[in-house]
């Protein structure tokens, strides 16, 4: 009984090791792929590496981000934050935001989320429709002061019938701005320089939902 | 070869997992928002169950009484975990949106069900045909089921547009929708199944 049990284990553990080792540089390569897309998605064109030269800042609060320069000719042009807010509907949103040098908003991608489909999860396109200013964020200068709903007095349109998962997003917004304007300041005075492990974390799975 | 098509009409038709057997209702309610949701999740239980089916009815005679629930939950979670690893590999927009079901295949009842009721019972061939059938049968539920809602929510069946998103309506994408979806589609499976006997 022990040594069936025992035997099929072991067999098991054999077969799934070596399906590890063949999935293990895909998996990573799309992981890679992912984080690269997103990046290219929220700057203007680069043509450096910025996830080797990504670097973690804070954002003055206590916690931190991970941010990501974009060169283009060794010249700055814009960074891209991996941001992110515990207050979503369904707790945790992760999202990467681009600023230009100007403190604009160039575009935004939502990385994960578990917000409710066709309510809050509008967010990963609602925030960036041109057509209707009154609720794009794209082009925002925040240097103005920081993005709120219109229910909160701000002026941005919250998604209908979303609003908590609308403030969660503009507070990962404010958030990544925060640190933006941090990095800014220290790009004059030589930033850190940058560990690609880190970019470990921002895979992390926010827990199993509930359903 | 008639006894073959017998065992995979049972899985598809009589014994069919979803309309019928009302088994593995959770993934079923869950992951069917839409249609292509609903078929890769029907595909990934689909290869689960053929090779567990097949390495069970192997080992049937192998595998003493006593253990035989934590040795199928070990051929089970094994075949999971290689579907998993290849999905993130390989397709990894659609192993984000099924995210936590695919990990979840293990405690299917579907699965386990037909390890112990037929694969430990039966030989290899047949197993592998009632894997195939029951399979076929639960990718097409939930394939219909993804449709019905995607369909009647957003106006669309994968992805491709039948109709403007704004006369859709919303509550068939959302959990609600998914009973009641299911709901209709259960008694048109045996209204039709009634008039057949």
């Amino acid at each position: 009984m022990f040594l069936s049990l025992s035997l099929i284990c072991l067999t098991v553990s054999l077969l799934l090791s070596q399906v590890n080792r063949m999935t293990a540089t895909p998996i990573a390569e799309a992981k890679a792929m992912k984080l690269q897309n997103a990046i290219r998605e929220v700057v203007p064109a680069f043509d450096n590496d910025p996830v080797a030269e990504a670097y973690r800042m804070a954002d003055g609060s206590g916690d931190s981000l991970l941010v990501y320069p974009a060169k283009q000719g060794g010249e700055l042009v814009g960074f891209a934050l991996n941001s992110y807010s515990n207050n979503g509907f369904s707790g945790n949103i992760q999202i990467m935001v681009g600023f230009d040098m100007e403190h604009r908003i160039v575009n935004y991608s939502v990385l994960q989320h578990a917000e409710t489909p066709g309510l809050g999860s509008k967010m990963t396109e609602w925030f960036r429709d041109l057509t209707k200013p009154e609720q794009s964020v794209i082009g925002r200068d925040l240097s103005k002061g920081a993005l709120t709903v219109t229910k909160d007095g701000g002026d941005v349109d919250a998604i209908t019938a979303s609003t908590i998962t609308s403030r969660a997003f503009l507070e990962a917004v404010n958030k990544a701005y925060a640190v933006y304007s941090g990095s800014m300041e220290n790009t004059w005075s030589g930033a850190t320089t940058a560990t690609e492990n880190e970019t470990e974390e921002t895979t992390k799975e926010g827990g199993p939902s509930n359903e | 070869m008639n006894k073959s098509l017998k065992i995979l009409l049972n899985g598809i038709i009589k014994e069919n997992p979803i309309f019928v057997l009302l088994l593995g209702m959770c993934p079923t309610l869950a992951t069917t928002s839409s249609a292509i949701n609903g078929m890769s999740m029907g595909l990934a239980t689909m290869f689960v169950l053929i090779c567990s089916n097949a390495v069970i009815s192997l080992l049937k005679n192998v595998i003493p009484d006593m253990v035989r629930i934590p040795a199928f939950i070990v051929v089970i979670a094994t075949f999971v975990t290689i579907i998993e690893m290849m999905m993130n590999a390989y397709v990894p927009a659609l192993a984000d949106s099924l995210g936590i079901f695919i990990p979840l295949i293990v405690v299917n009842c579907i699965v386990l069900g037909r390890a112990e009721s037929f694969a430990s019972k039966n030989g290899v061939l047949s197993s592998i045909f009632d894997g195939v059938g029951i399979g076929l049968g639960f990718t097409l539920a939930l394939s219909l089921l993804g449709a019905s809602r995607e369909l009647l929510g957003t106006g669309k069946i994968f992805s491709l547009k039948i109709y403007p998103e704004q006369y859709g309506s919303l509550i068939f994408v959302l959990a609600p929708g998914a009973f009641i979806v299911l709901g209709y589609l259960i008694a048109l499976f045996n209204r039709l199944q009634q008039k057949k006997a």
